[in-house]
């Protein structure tokens, strides 16, 4: 559909007007970031402080914060997030070999239980889950999971969610079978054919999949807020709401500064992925919308 | 076995060897997943099915109480759960709808073909990225009443700004702006874009010949062949909106005034605050059953229009 010559100014007025629209909360979370103290409470409001009042420190100050432990917070997030995700790649890269390539009884209807699983609403589940790390076995990692990263590290090593294991399994379906039966016929194993031919061919795979399990992991809140109690325990998700609860105490100095700092900087991984693996990225969501 | 030493048996005998080979390898390959879904899905399931049937507060052995956990839910014993249902739906029904539509128009612009389309497309995506948490950390000083940008941009243009958050009336709408900026520019945007591409350019050029405008166009050509494409946001759409649950209890909690209270938010206060475990269990069933209804309602009618190429069955019926 292309539009007429009289249309096109007009369309690049509504496109850089709605483009503003969206980048303004990052623009006034990054300017009120680099504010001091006194700027913060003030009206008119200012968008970004005067070029001779910035103060880039409050992104170390957050860090040092007496009352919020924020480099734990950022430490907490990436290991559970790198942790679940090495287990969602593997397990879910698993999985789809063995749906792409054997034929097993009940394969087919495993898979369309897989699909549903797809719009499937976790929260249904959640209770039950959160009672079984409750009351794991005594012999198992301690009496109980509640307060501990295993509710949310562990689940991901078995088949790191049902999108994963479809996207793969797409993706191996589009790969030639001759490949295996060449292979198979000079004597190689399932297991040879699947780290020496299918997973070096699948690497734009095992990175989207990748992208998306660290980026649900790292925006997670409902499971760590379930899961955990302790404050030193939190990933950035639930600890940022927990600063925030803080921030509230009428008693002390504006800390929005701060608050927009520790914003920003959960943020900023999120971008910088998105930037480095934009064309994986795309081409998952695409894949998404397809139908299975 | 060996007295019998026809060729025909023993290949038979060899082959089904083999097809159980590979029946285990297959099965051993799939079982992270197979074992995950029995422990972390059907399990968990139909624990909770058990449990809505319970009184449960992790203290003690759950009790039977028959269908008293629903009988409370549905029969008005508890005032918050029609209140968080309806607002939760009044939320799904103007929050799809926008969605979709803003959606489908941002798409729609940035397939003109424009310059700098990907600077814009980052643009609209970028908000989609950042996690609800920050997010909702952020619009809440940007709704800052008194310190807030975003009265200070409406007065500027002579609109004197609600009290956004901290007022019953506005607190949903001002969540309902929140969502939209983060999933415009998102996802749904992102599979828009795609199935515009996959429209013939053929149909475009044949309507314009035919005498048909851009308007006609986009309705008789585009958008029954994006059509699977709006479908599938739409079904997903619907159950996103549903969940909403992080958004509200960052930014208000699910006040002022249970103004935000959604429905999620209700099963996590029942589940994890009062540690009402059976009454949560039912109320968690009940929300499944309200997605598989509305899912369903979506198939049944999405059978209706949307259009699938190459779907000939359908012609010959």
């Amino acid at each position: 559909m292309r539009t007429s010559s009289l249309g096109r100014p007009l369309l690049y007025v509504v496109l850089v007007v709605c483009s503003a629209a969206f980048m303004i909360p990052f623009l006034f979370a990054v300017g009120t970031s680099l504010k001091p103290i006194r700027l913060l409470h003030v009206y008119p409001p200012l968008l970004f402080p005067p070029p001779n009042d910035v103060h880039p420190e409050n992104y170390v100050q957050i860090f040092r914060v007496a009352y919020v432990p924020y480099a734990l917070f950022y430490r907490n997030t990436i290991v559970i997030t790198l942790a679940s995700l090495i287990g969602a790649v593997f397990s879910a890269t698993a999985s789809a070999y063995g749906f792409a390539r054997f034929r097993w009884p009940g394969r087919d209807f495993f898979f369309m239980v897989l699909l549903a699983t797809l719009v499937l609403p976790e929260e249904v589940v959640i209770i039950p889950k959160y009672l079984m790390f409750n009351f794991v076995p005594d012999w198992l990692l301690g009496t109980t999971w509640i307060d501990t990263w295993w509710p949310l590290i562990l689940p991901p090593w078995f088949g790191g969610g049902a999108f994963a294991v479809f996207l793969l399994r797409q993706f191996f379906m589009q790969l030639p079978r001759e490949l295996d039966e060449a292979a198979l016929i000079d004597g190689a194993t399932s297991w040879h054919i699947f780290w020496q031919i299918l997973v070096p061919l699948s690497k734009p795979a095992l990175a989207t999949v990748a992208i998306f399990s660290f980026l649900g992991n790292w925006n997670d809140y409902i499971h760590p807020l379930v899961y955990l109690n302790t404050p030193a325990k939190f990933p950035l998700s639930v600890g940022l709401r927990w600063f925030q609860q803080q921030a509230s105490d009428p008693s002390g100095e504006p800390r929005e500064h701060l608050m927009m700092a520790a914003s920003v900087l959960m943020i900023a991984p999120a971008v910088l992925i998105f930037f480095a693996m934009q064309r994986y990225f795309v081409r998952g969501i695409v894949m998404s919308g397809i139908k299975g | 076995m060996a007295t019998r030493s026809t060729t025909l048996p023993q290949a038979r005998t060899r082959r089904s060897a083999a097809r159980r080979r590979e029946a285990i390898q297959g099965i051993l390959w799939s079982s992270p997943w197979l074992i995950g879904f029995l422990l972390f899905t059907l399990g968990p399931m139909l624990a909770s099915l058990y449990l809505a049937f319970n009184d449960y507060s992790i203290a003690g052995p759950p009790v039977w109480v028959g269908i008293a956990n629903f009988k409370k839910a549905l029969g008005g014993g508890d005032e918050l759960f029609w209140a968080s249902l309806g607002l939760t739906l009044k939320y799904a029904f103007v929050m799809v709808p926008l969605g979709i539509v803003g959606s489908l128009l941002a798409a729609l612009a940035l397939n003109q073909g424009l310059k700098l389309t990907s600077l814009f497309r980052t643009f609209f995506f970028l908000p989609s990225l950042t996690p609800v948490v920050a997010s909702a950390v952020v619009w809440a000083w940007l709704y800052n009443p008194n310190y807030g940008f975003l009265n200070y941009l409406l007065q500027q243009v002579g609109i004197k700004g609600p009290r956004w958050l901290t007022d019953p009336d506005s607190a949903l709408f001002s969540l309902m702006i929140v969502a939209l900026w983060g999933s415009v520019g998102g996802s749904t945007m992102i599979i828009f874009l795609a199935g515009l591409q996959g429209v013939p350019k053929e149909l475009h050029e044949a309507a314009e010949i035919d005498g048909a405008g851009a308007v006609r166009r986009f309705f008789a050509v585009t958008l029954p062949m994006i059509s699977p494409t709006l479908f599938f946001n739409l079904v997903i759409g619907v159950i996103a909106a549903l969940k909403v649950f992080a958004l509200p209890d960052v930014m208000t909690g699910g006040g002022p005034n249970y103004a935000t209270w959604t429905f999620i938010k209700h099963l996590y206060q029942n589940g994890f605050q009062s540690f009402d475990m059976g009454y949560a269990s039912a109320l968690a069933w009940i929300f499944m059953a309200i997605v598989v209804t509305l899912t369903l309602i979506n198939v049944r009618l999405g059978n209706r229009w949307v259009y699938y190429e190459g779907d000939v069955r359908r012609e010959d019926e």
